[in-house]
């Protein structure tokens, strides 16, 4: 599903040059379950905002469905993005003046479905997600565990091809940590394909491939 | 996203931050009451001045003569009767005397001294009884012709045609009673009361005459009615043009057209210098909006927002504000307008301006919005969202 091949990305602050992913090679598998490790700084959240067409690779290929990415234009890459990609961050980024319905609508809206249809599917997923009772609450009104699983819900609603987590328990306590993996392995098991980051090694434990990146440079564990 | 619901989404940023977005509106809102209200009174101020001068024939000339040497006797308007383009002719004096009637006192009435042919002129009518005429200008005869709303207060609704009026304590005989016209200020005939100009020399007029009103044999012949009436007191008389003005209705119509257009250019001047103010309020509140709200942004194109579904939601909300901006103020300058009319100045707001000042304020919006809604738009995904 996807491919990056040689891809380089580097940060200049003054004449201090950065190479935040170094020759980075990693194919993803439809289905696959994969954490991304490394210490801070390593270049966790640079690899995955590439992946996640949020930020452009300085050098190198990325296929993704086949098709090179890279090319793409910046509202080429927003409709990607938008059908094909959810994204769950360590802080939970929800709009805060949305109540947690709104918030899961946002993604459909975008792709131009109804405002009915866009609510009837926002619904079923807090639904699924046990949030039935929470859609009217506004991010602020929710714990932590919530928050995450609402946003969880608004990457899950527009069913992507992929789920791009950057340490998504990072913010929480460890039950709810825990219970947010769960989901993530549970969702795995239906055949979501999840790229979770991570620094926790109980988190990396849970998936099926575990690649290792320091100082920008990627190695898949358990390969030579 | 349609239409609706980004108008909804951006009345809920407006309306959580109720003080910034009404600060923002304020510029606005007094911009825009402002050139209602002034436009307004500007309109009313002249339409009941148009509405004295329209009842007056187009084809009547008005003469002022600044130098009282060379005022003209009665008997001396004939030579303007005379004059070929010239029917007839008028002299004119306002007076200043107590007008009453069996000790009830008129109040705001007005007295003209005149010739038979003034009424005409004016565009009174006689309702009852006769008008003046030149036998009673030729003699000093003691008569009066009334305005309708005299008639109505002091007799009620008996005809006072016979009856005499005191004017000045003086004994003076009602032969005739004008038509209502109904309009509302100035030149109102309907509290006039009209005397011969001989008679009125007892009661302190001037007895050389310096206002003239001349009728022109027809509208056509207006223009060069007046300039042979201008040449005959150029030559005739020895006036030099500095002390004598001599206009048909048509010029003054035309001249005070002119000034309301300037009156018109130079309001505009200072709405868009106060639109202008208030527009780049609007900007500045956008652009403190947009970067407070980068977070915002990122996370909008992480769930796939394109560069124009963000340029549009800014643009509408700096759309939204301007717009309820300028309705308050169209809002706030009629209720002012007409609050001051209730005392007696006219204010008659425009539709067209109205619109004007609406339209004006959807393109505030958009000039204004144009720039922090493309800075919101084409900010990078990961830049906006790491922003703290
Ligand atoms: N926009 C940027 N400008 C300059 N340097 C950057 C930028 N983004 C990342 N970096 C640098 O690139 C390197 C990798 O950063 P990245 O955020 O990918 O690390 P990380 O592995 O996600 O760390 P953490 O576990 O702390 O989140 C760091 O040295 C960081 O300082
Ligand atoms: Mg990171």
């Amino acid at each position: 599903m996807i491919h990056l091949d040689s891809l380089y990305k580097t940060f200049t602050l003054g004449d201090e040059t950065i190479t935040a992913v170094n020759n980075a090679n990693l194919y993803i598998k439809s289905g696959d379950m994969m954490a991304i490790i490394g210490p801070s700084g390593s270049g966790k959240s640079t690899l995955m905002n590439i992946i996640g067409l949020l930020d452009r690779a300085d050098e190198g290929v990325y296929t993704f469905d086949g098709m090179d990415v890279t090319m793409l234009s910046d509202d080429e890459q927003a409709v990607i993005r938008n059908q094909k990609i959810g994204f769950v961050f360590q802080s939970f980024y929800l709009l805060q003046k949305l109540t947690a319905l709104e918030n899961v609508m946002v993604p459909l809206l975008y792709r131009n479905i109804g405002e009915k249809e866009a609510k009837r599917r926002a619904l079923d997923m807090l639904e699924r997600l046990k949030l039935g009772e929470r859609i009217d609450h506004l991010p602020k009104q929710l714990s932590g565990g919530q928050q995450q699983r609402v946003a969880i819900a608004r990457a899950l609603v527009g069913e992507p091809e992929l789920i791009l987590a950057d340490e998504p328990t990072g913010a929480l306590d460890q039950t709810t940590g825990r219970e947010i993996m769960a989901l993530l392995k549970e969702l795995n098991e239906n055949g979501q394909t999840i790229v979770i980051i991570t620094h926790d090694a109980h988190v990396a434990e849970q998936a099926e491939r575990v690649v290792r990146i320091e100082d920008g440079v990627l190695k898949e564990e358990g390969q030579s | 996203m349609n239409v609706s619901m980004t108008v909804r989404l951006a009345l809920k940023n407006i309306k959580g931050n109720r003080l910034r977005s009404g600060l923002t509106m304020l510029g606005l809102v007094i911009g825009i009451s402002s050139v209602i209200l002034l436009v307004g009174l500007a309109n009313g101020a002249t339409s009941s001045i148009m509405d004295d001068f329209s009842s007056m024939g187009a084809d009547v000339i008005t003469v002022s003569i600044y130098d009282s040497e060379k005022g003209m006797s009665y008997t001396e308007l004939d030579e303007l009767r005379k004059l070929d383009l010239i029917e007839n002719a008028s002299p004119y004096s306002m007076l200043e005397a107590t007008v009453s009637k069996g000790g009830n006192k008129v109040k705001g009435s007005s007295l003209v001294g005149c010739g038979a042919a003034y009424a005409g002129m004016i565009g009174a009518e006689v309702e009852k009884g006769r008008n003046l005429s030149p036998v009673d200008i030729e003699n000093s005869i003691k008569a009066v012709v009334i305005g309708n709303d005299i008639a109505k207060k002091l007799w009620k609704n008996k005809n006072p045609c016979g009856d005499t009026l005191k004017i000045d304590g003086d004994d003076y005989t009602v032969v005739g009673v004008l038509k209502s016209t109904g309009s509302s200020m100035g030149n109102n005939t309907d509290k006039t009361v009209l005397m011969p100009i001989s008679t009125a020399q007892y009661l302190g007029a001037d007895v050389s005459i310096t206002e003239i009103y001349l009728k022109a044999v027809s509208e056509e012949d207006v223009d060069t009615a007046t300039a042979e009436a201008k040449a005959y007191f150029k030559d005739k008389k020895k006036i030099e043009s500095d002390y004598m003005d001599v206009y048909s209705q048509k010029q003054m119509l035309k001249s005070m057209e002119e000034a309301n257009r300037t009156l018109s250019l130079l309001l505009g001047g200072i709405a868009s210098i106060s639109l202008l103010v208030g527009g780049i309020g609007v900007m500045n509140v956008m652009l403190v909006s947009v970067t407070e709200r980068t977070r915002e942004i990122g996370i909008r194109k992480s769930l796939g927002a394109k560069k124009k579904d963000i340029l549009i939601q800014f643009l509408m909300e700096s759309t939204v504000l301007s717009v309820l901006g300028g309705l308050m103020g169209i809002a706030l300058g009629i209720g002012i307008g007409k609050i001051i009319s209730l005392f007696g100045t006219a204010f008659s707001p425009s539709i067209g301006m109205m619109m004007i000042s609406f339209a004006v304020s959807v393109s505030v919006g958009l000039v204004f919005g144009i720039l922090p809604a493309s800075r919101a738009a084409k900010m990078k995904p990961v830049d906006a969202l790491r922003y703290e």
